[in-house]
């Protein structure tokens, strides 16, 4: 973030530019106002509810509740969701998916779903079918597509399908024969059968990129709920007016619409949102975010204002899958890890949310690093608050407890920075009195106003992005690097962002050795801010 | 001693080659799942020993070729080991009854017991490298002067070919060349009488991937369990500060810097690589080279990071261990030592424990390995 000088002077209001963001998480539903300046100017935090609808309307209405009359110039309602991923994880409410491959007579080895768990198997899989078609690296086509057993494995499914996954081999490259099935599919089961296609989805790697399109295929009925979920209070509300936005894995948010058809995408915007708008309310653009609850730290990075993404394969509910997620690493240490006394062991337990009840400062009998916090009495609000007598030799552990979590938020924190010692320690959380004042391997240590709330702000906050891949040889690889951005820009504005204000923010490269003409693979990501209400442009298809 | 290959044996198998694969090899995720499918559909596989073969044995070579980078797009037919077999007996003129991995280290190492599986045939507990490497004139058989001068080759579309090479430099060439018109992936298969066998392999591979893996995936220590299993030094224990990779001549090539952390905090140790791990440096210093040995592994879990997914900020453990002693011959250092890979220098031969260092443990008990005699 550039030095943005926020005036002290009363702003005249800026009619119809507020930005309403939610977060719904497991224990919490949070949601906060941003101004058009993006200030804070209504937040709440609100228990979640088993039927969701409650949890958001509760938020929602209490931050509305504190706009008084300003709320009529809500604009935008974006909401962040671990949904997705607790559907997939509970293997609860996901739709049954028939799953064409492309590319026989290869890949016919390993059926779809190859390596999934039988359980989750069992409750997504209609039918599947590894049919001709797909392309070589060169664009060779490997067979013909051959409508005819598209038609044919779709007549011979034994029950009807929610939707239809089709991934063909390097389809990301050579896009046009996924289009042409999902055409197929159409037309033989109806025009309103959602399909999934994995250029849309993922990256070069069959299987993950299968997987995750499968997934996606199977959730579209949980992002038709959520949604109908969110829009029910919006209506309630009388927000009809604001556009609605999901968050998304990598901190950007896409139209309603968008999510409503890549609902895989929601997956791991719970630390995306985090990551993003923690770094935001301190003003930093390059940063190491840590967030501290109450049993673990959750630590990410953000470069540019962005999430850096995890290189690895991830796995969600038992699933390999390549889409992009945040790069979280996670510690046993927040504000309720246990000291056991006798020993010095510290954590992995947490006595969680019971720590007002259990910890020994608040009168309970477990020690924990927020006694130690106390007990050290350095500067913090809680050492300020409240006392701890203990005898010596416990008083002793927990010093030495102390030093332990700062030695591992310390190692954490050198292991995300790449070596960077200047990059600014952004801190948040209910825990975050437990990280010190100064971090050896950290730059400057920020505690923004507004951190317990960072997810909905980031939510809040987010850009518009879109990602495209391309592979070529090195003599074209100005022109893949080309290609790949015009796709990722397009991605972007269908997403929703503003025409006029996406740019390229990301260029991974990746060389294949051994062919023999040098090969090389390129990732483009394009982000911009969301389109202001009334200049949207039409849709590019 | 026979003994089989089940379906309980495919992670430690896929964990272990990935070790051997010393950085290379390819991602051993895929042919994990295609050999625990196929074991579970034909059962278990027989390993049979280099001296448990007989006269009447006839083995072939098997191994995928091609990009690791199109090798998890494009994944194979269900047919390529079939289609492979029956060229293979016909222009052998007689039944085969084993087969054998071209390498041990990386998906190579996993995929031959399915394709063993499959095919209803034995597996020899024993590999062509004994590690990864990226050329086909970088074999154990090539090392003996075995002559492999039959090759078949298959297409995931269903094209088939017969080579007869006059050595295994015009083999490299011509498998390259039927490699990029198959999309830079084929599957390929070369004759080894078994008669041709002692001598001219690494022997006990199998087994000793599939001992590996089990004790690295069973212990609490997995660096620790595999540093003792592979009687391997751990070099160092630190993090990735610097990944630099370019393209040349078709094959990657970099360096990755690791920092010491903990005790070995004012250590910086480089290792050169290209498609695998070749040789490490410690100020100036030669500790390692190719052929022996080097793999890095992340410290936490002990699982192989292969060279495309080095990057920075990772906790890695470097592991190092020698070579198998054919490669040391004179022959061996010229097919495989660290000239073969363009780098202007002697073999320096590593011996696990013999070079005095810190210890490699963090908050534990001196180290015991590292007894310096």
């Amino acid at each position: 973030m550039k030095a943005e000088i926020v005036s002290t002077e009363p702003r005249s209001p800026d009619h119809g530019d507020l930005s309403l963001g939610v977060d719904v998480g497991g224990t919490n539903t949070d949601a906060v106002v941003l101004d058009a300046s993006n200030r804070v100017i209504a937040h709440t935090k609100q228990p979640t509810t088993d039927d969701v609808t409650g949890g958001i309307r509760a938020a929602i209405a209490a931050v509305l509740e504190t706009l008084g009359d300003r709320r009529g110039e809500v604009a935008r309602v974006m909401m962040g969701t671990t949904h997705a991923t607790n559907a997939i994880v509970g293997r609860r409410g996901l739709g049954r998916v028939a799953v064409i491959r492309l590319g026989a007579p290869a890949a016919t080895g390993f059926p779809p779903l190859t390596g999934w768990p039988q359980d989750l198997r069992d409750s997504v899989l209609a039918g599947s079918a590894v049919l001709p078609g797909g392309h070589m690296v060169d664009g060779m086509p490997i067979s013909p597509l051959d409508p005819r057993a598209v038609k044919d494995f779709l007549s011979g499914l034994e029950q009807p399908v929610d939707a239809v996954a089709v991934c063909g081999i390097f389809s990301p490259s050579f896009p046009e024969q996924e289009a042409r099935v999902g055409e197929i599919v159409r037309e033989h089961l109806g025009q309103d059968t959602p399909v999934s296609l994995s250029q849309d989805i993922g990256a070069i790697g069959l299987l993950e990129r299968e997987n995750a399109t499968v997934l996606n295929a199977a959730l579209y009925g949980i992002a038709r709920g959520v949604a109908d979920a969110l829009l029910t209070v919006v209506e309630e509300q009388d927000l009809t007016d604001a556009a609605v936005y999901f968050a998304q894995n990598d901190g950007t948010l896409m139209a309603l619409d968008f999510a409503a058809r890549f609902p895989v995408l929601t997956i791991g915007s719970g630390p995306a949102n985090s990551i993003r708008g923690a770094a935001f309310l301190s003003g930093a653009e390059n940063a190491i975010v840590i967030d501290v609850g109450g049993t673990t730290s959750d630590l990410g990075v953000v470069v540019g204002g962005f999430p850096r993404e995890s290189t690895l394969p991830r796995e969600i509910g038992g699933v390999r899958t390549n889409f992009r997620m945040p790069d979280v690493l996670s510690i046993g240490v927040g504000g309720g890890t246990h000291v056991d006394t006798q020993t010095g062991r510290v954590g992995p337990g947490s006595v969680g949310h019971r720590l007002q009840t259990a910890a020994l400062t608040f009168g309970g009998e477990t020690a924990t690093l927020t006694d130690a916090v106390v007990h050290a009495g350095h500067d913090t609000a809680i050492a300020n608050e409240w006392s701890l007598d203990v005898p010596q030799d416990v008083g002793r552990v927990l010093e030495a407890a102390l030093g332990r979590a700062h030695e591992w938020l310390q190692e954490s924190v050198e292991r995300l920075s790449h070596g960077k010692l200047d990059m600014p320690l952004v801190v948040v959380g209910g825990g975050a009195f437990l990280v010190p004042a100064e971090l050896p391997g950290a730059g400057t240590v920020l505690r923004p106003e507004h951190g317990d709330v960072a997810n909905a702000v980031g939510a809040a906050m987010s850009l518009v992005g879109g990602r495209a891949q391309e592979i070529g040889t090195y003599e074209d690889r100005d022109e893949a690097v080309a290609k790949a951005s015009r796709a990722a820009v397009e991605r972007a504005i269908e997403a929703g962002a503003d025409p006029l204000r996406v740019e390229v923010v990301d260029i991974l490269e990746t060389p294949i050795s051994y062919s023999a003409q040098q090969t090389v693979r390129v990732s483009v990501k394009a982000a911009g801010p969301l389109a202001r209400l009334g200049s949207k442009n039409p849709t590019p298809a | 001693m026979t003994r089989n290959i089940s379906s309980d044996d495919v992670a430690a198998l896929a964990a272990g080659a990935a070790i051997f694969g010393t950085g290379g090899g390819g991602a051993v995720t895929t042919s994990q799942f295609g050999v625990a499918d196929a074991l579970s559909k034909h059962g278990p596989v027989r390993l049979r020993t280099v001296e448990e073969l007989t006269d009447d044995d006839m083995v072939i070579v098997m191994a995928g070729i091609g990009a690791p980078t199109v090798g998890i797009e494009m994944l194979p037919s269900a047919e390529q080991p079939e289609t492979l077999l029956r060229e293979a007996e016909r222009v052998a003129g007689r039944r085969i009854t084993a087969v054998m991995a071209t390498e041990i280290g990386g998906t190579n190492g996993v995929g031959p017991v399915g394709w063993a599986a499959q095919l209803g045939l034995d597996v020899l507990d024993a590999d062509g490298m004994g590690r990864a490497f990226p050329e086909a004139t970088m074999v154990a058989m090539n090392v003996a002067g075995v002559p492999r001068d039959t090759t078949v080759l298959s297409d995931v579309v269903g094209n088939v070919i017969v080579m007869r090479t006059v050595d295994a430099t015009w083999l490299e060439r011509h498998v390259r060349a039927f490699s990029v018109a198959s999309g830079s992936l084929c599957l390929g298969a070369s004759l080894l009488d078994a008669k041709d066998v002692p001598g001219a392999v690494i022997e006990g591979t199998v087994s000793r991937a599939i001992e590996v893996g089990h004790a690295m995936l069973e212990a609490e220590e997995p660096v620790h369990a595999l540093a003792r299993t592979l009687r391997a030094d751990v070099l160092i224990n630190g993090k990735i500060i610097d990944v630099s990779r370019r393209t040349e001549g078709g094959f990657v090539r970099g360096s990755v810097t690791i920092s010491g952390t903990g005790t070995e905090r004012d250590r910086l140790l480089r290792v050169e690589l290209q498609n695998e791990n070749l040789v490490v440096l410690e100020d100036g210093e030669i500790l390692v080279s190719v052929p022996d040995l080097v793999t890095l592994v992340d410290s936490e879990t002990g699982h192989a990071i292969s060279t495309e997914l080095l990057r920075f900020g990772q906790r890695v453990s470097v592991l190092a261990w020698a070579c198998d002693p054919l490669w040391r011959t004179e022959r061996g250092l010229d097919i495989a030592g660290p000239r073969a890979f363009g780098y202007d220098i002697d073999y320096v031969p590593f011996e696990a424990g013999a070079i005095s260092r810190p210890s490699t443990e963090q908050n534990e008990e001196p180290s015991t390995s590292g007894a310096n005699a």
